[in-house]
């Protein structure tokens, strides 16, 4: 199978989830700068995607009595895979997850203050049919290239980050803190720029941010909800002043206001926070560790470069990636393979390659949570432990133990697939490392492959054929080289 | 800023080097230094604990009426006595378990242990505490620069890590330590059968072995792959363990459940890591002694009663330390939501058949202004430098220097808890 060029395969890695079979037909006679417009520019295609759950040539879910991915978390796991898979938009599926990290909001403790289904509608409603707010991970995917200013007010606003980090608790006697910290440090500016102080009066800026039940709220009704409202008689309405500027004159004190005009205190300190130039530096460190690479220090220059674009075009950040992506740094060669693969992108990836015929992503659901990465359950508001942090022997045999699950689904489809080119088994390597792409392999590993096959080489038949390509797709999926993107 | 281990690794110091050796071969290397008579279990109580709850001053009128809805009252406490100080103090009514091994003389509690200028971070704070360094919390941890000081080649199950991700207290600059979340999976599965799976495992081994030259990150996955295939069939033995006494069924105990079968099967870890989550409680607590914060004590208190038992009705218990520690105590006062914030000192545990129980150190007096907080009152402010329980932990059960491990003397006023 003819692939890709290798600028191209390292972009749908790095900016979306690999190549299937279906991107390699797409991007195949494209020029890079044109899939980085394509990856980039997605509004144009249609946000279909949930519209295919179900086509028997997609990717399988599993139901266990109706599908409700809008209020059954296992549901919502399954859906957000899915989009992975065969989104027409990989840049934005990729963005949510990044922004589900930057964010991180766990459904355990929402689950346990409000039940398992609003928990779920909290973070996973996509807005069709049911009543209620959109959950937070469609205000990751409405923002996925958006304004970053307009996505912290978003999520300041949104009910799972209420409950999450007890922002309905904050009240004018006794503010509360928790939002208000990490805000500062996990959000925007992070730890070395803001002081104990500046948390007091950021938990005093949020008081009276609060959760409104529907009439007749019911935990257990898929039409009940919780909604933001600003509680005007909780705001703490004395003036507020933090050690960096909030306003664009340099002022650093957020003025006494009349309790109803008191919300857009939290509006004023988010701006402030926004185009910090800290955040606008901690952004770009973050993102050269998502796009570019968790191997080499970053540049100065990219940092400097990156937060230039960031505040010069007023938080968005569209521009920003657009940026990256065509950007020397992106598009040097020796930072092919230099990240650590997130648990989500193996799987996904590994899907997308391996085959998903008959498969059900609900085989990922246990394995993902053994790796390090259940979805919707970070381990704690600072997000996953992300580059090397992934990998510890327990998590290492987890991927190796979901690539022999997937080659053990797709045995037979593999035996099928590489029934012409798999005659002998040189031939079949080739033509399976033209579909599975990792890291190059060394002398060692690539002579112990070789001799796995050749081992069957006696009696090359079509059933040591199928055998054979099974074991050979889990020993690539399953290798230090294919846990790289 | 958090620091995270990818800097540490990249900057070379973390290469693991387990050795390519067969697991038999690895399990002699284990034998032959002597299976090591003393193990340390280390608890990790993930999110802050409020230990001014754990641990009630329930004669202080300050603490009622500073937490007017989340006090313990009283006469649910457990009492335990009277500290240096001479103030009263009592367990969580849901430890009874703790109370148990207080009784029967093995349980240390230290009192307002930290450090100056305590962190509010989750983050700084779980990183001073795993490095030992207030000042500089970004390279090794304390348990790891231990796990360097053992004779090489050394075993690759020297240390027992029950969570999937490696604390910043177990990064060692030259021993890999295994994450083994759950025993039962820790298996190398296959999609064929019989010889064909069998030289599948080969096949992976071999790629394992491959140096990487010029890639250390590559090297770094591949060592990860190779300490997983080694340690594989020896965790299988801990799995197959039936306990003396059932544990409660939650992820906690059923981790010290496994450590408790690693010990008893002799497998020859030296340190085991364990933790269990949910300490970050902001927000309802539970008014009266119950609620959220009960259940916490309940799953803390039970798991550590079981595992107790457990190894002392096997005779281990004189080999077995555990430590309990948290990032960092919490606020005073209680919030608008009964929860508490992130405070400072906090409360150390060690149980053990050779631990000498008792209270250690002194309860703050809670009323404002006292010098026993910090804040302006609205924190509680260490007394031990919770450097120098490591130090004891070191030099008094581990048998090693606590000084170069600890980049200091820190042994003066450590609690004499063995």
């Amino acid at each position: 199978m003819p692939q890709l060029n290798p600028e191209i395969d390292h972009l749908l890695r790095r900016a979306g989830f690999g190549a299937g079979a279906a991107d390699v037909e797409t991007f195949r006679d494209m020029s890079t700068a044109a899939a980085v417009a394509y990856l980039v520019d997605y509004e144009g295609r249609p946000d279909d995607v949930d519209a295919r759950i179900g086509r028997a040539d997609h990717a399988q879910v599993t139901t266990r009595d109706v599908f409700t991915p809008d209020i059954d978390i296992e549901d919502a796991r399954q859906r957000w895979l899915f989009r992975m898979i065969h989104t027409r938009r990989p840049l934005q599926e990729k963005m949510a997850l990044f922004w589900h990290n930057h964010f991180a909001t766990a459904y355990s403790k929402l689950a346990n203050d409000s039940g398992p289904l609003q928990a779920a509608k909290m973070l996973a409603h996509k807005p069709t049919t049911l009543r209620g707010p959109q959950g937070q991970l469609e205000i990751f995917r409405q923002y996925a290239l958006g304004n970053f200013r307009d996505l912290v007010v978003q999520v300041a606003m949104d009910p799972a980050t209420l409950v999450w980090l007890d922002g309905q608790f904050n009240t004018r006697t006794k503010p509360q803190e928790n939002f208000g910290r990490e805000v500062m440090e996990l959000f925007t500016l992070g730890v070395d720029f803001y002081t104990e102080s500046d948390v007091y009066a950021a938990a005093r800026v949020f008081t009276g941010w609060n959760l409104r039940e529907s009439v007749g709220f019911s935990r257990t009704d898929m039409n009940s909800y919780q909604e933001f409202v600003y509680n005007a008689g909780e705001h703490e309405t004395s003036d507020k002043t933090f050690s960096f500027p909030v306003y664009a004159n340099g002022s650093r004190t957020i003025p006494a206001r009349s309790e109803s005009a008191g919300v857009q205190d939290g509006i004023d300190l988010i701006t402030g926070l926004a185009v910090h130039p800290e955040t606008a530096r901690r952004l770009a460190r973050k993102f050269w560790n998502f796009f570019v690479s968790e191997i080499h220090q970053p540049d100065p220059a990219f940092i400097d470069s990156t937060a230039a674009v960031y505040l010069q075009s007023g938080t968005e950040i569209r521009p920003v990636v657009r940026h990256i992506l065509n950007s020397p740094w992106f598009n040097d060669p020796a930072i092919r393979f230099a990240r650590y693969a997130w648990p989500a992108e193996f799987v996904t990836r590994a899907i997308k390659e391996v085959g998903w015929q008959n498969f059900s992503l609900d085989k990922a659901r246990s394995p993902l949570a053994a790796m390090g990465q259940l979805l919707f359950e970070p381990p704690n508001v600072g997000g996953w432990p992300l580059g090397a942090g992934w990998f510890s022997t327990g998590t290492m045999l987890a991927r190796t133990n979901f690539a022999a699950t997937l080659a053990a689904n797709q045995k037979e489809n593999l035996g099928a697939a590489f029934e012409a080119e798999g005659q002998t088994p040189q031939a079949l390597f080739t033509a399976m490392l033209d579909r599975v792409t990792a890291a190059p392999f060394d002398a060692i590993p690539q002579q112990a492959l070789m001799s796995y096959l050749l081992a069957g080489s006696g009696s090359w038949n079509s059933a040591q054929l199928t055998t054979r390509a099974a074991g050979l797709a889990r020993l690539l999926v399953g290798s230090s080289e294919y846990q790289l993107v | 800023m958090r620091v995270s281990r990818r800097i540490f690794i990249r900057d070379g110091v973390a290469t693991v080097t387990l050795g390519l050796s067969a697991p038999a071969f690895l399990s002699a290397i284990a034998h032959a230094q002597g299976v090591p008579s003393r193990r340390l279990v280390v608890v990790y109580l993930g999110g802050g604990n409020d230990s001014l709850n754990t641990l009630v001053s329930y004669q202080d009128p300050a603490y009622y009426s500073r937490r007017p809805s989340i006090a313990i009252p009283a006469g649910q406490v457990l009492q335990v006595g009277s500290d240096a100080a001479g103030r009263a103090l009592g367990l969580h009514p849901r430890l009874g378990g703790l109370l148990n091994i207080f009784n029967e003389g093995h349980l240390a509690l230290v009192q307002r242990t930290g450090y100056e200028n305590s962190s509010r971070s989750h983050f700084e704070a779980g990183d001073i505490w795993g490095t030992a360094n207030p000042q500089s919390y970004t390279g090794s941890g304390w348990l790891g620069r231990y796990l360097d000081t053992l004779p090489r080649p050394v075993d690759a199950l020297a240390a027992w890590n029950t969570t999937g991700e490696t604390p910043r207290a177990l990064l060692s600059g030259t021993t890999g330590v295994p994450a083994i979340p759950s025993a039962s999976t820790y298996t190398f599965a296959s999609p064929n059968r019989g010889s064909v799976a069998v030289e599948e495992r080969t096949a992976a081994q071999i790629m394992a072995s491959n140096p990487a030259t010029g890639r250390p990150h590559l090297a770094f996955v591949n060592g990860t792959s190779r300490g997983a295939i080694e340690t594989l069939d020896r965790v299988a033995q801990a799995t197959a363990y039936t306990p003396t006494v059932p544990y409660p069924n939650n992820g906690f105990a059923l981790a010290l459940r496994t450590v408790a079968g690693a010990i008893a099967k002799s497998i020859g870890s030296r340190v085991f890591w364990v933790s269990t989550g949910g300490y970050d409680t902001h927000a309802q607590q539970g008014q009266g002694g119950g609620g959220g914060y009960a259940n916490l004590m309940s799953t803390l208190g039970d798991g550590l009663w079981a595992f107790y038992s457990d190894i002392r009705n096997q005779g281990l218990a004189a080999d077995t330390t555990v430590i309990v520690f948290s990032e960092f105590g919490r606020r005073i006062s209680e919030n608008g939501s009964n929860g508490t914030d992130h405070g400072a000192a906090g409360l150390m545990m060690a149980l053990g058949g050779m631990v000498r129980g008792g209270l250690y150190g002194t309860a703050p007096s809670l009323s404002p202004g006292n010098p026993t907080l910090e804040n302006n009152s609205g924190d509680v402010h260490y007394e031990t430098d919770f450097r120098s329980v490591y130090a004891r932990l070191l030099d008094q059960w581990l048998g090693v220097n606590s000084v170069p491990i600890l980049n200091g003397d820190f042994r003066a006023g450590a609690p004499a808890i063995f």
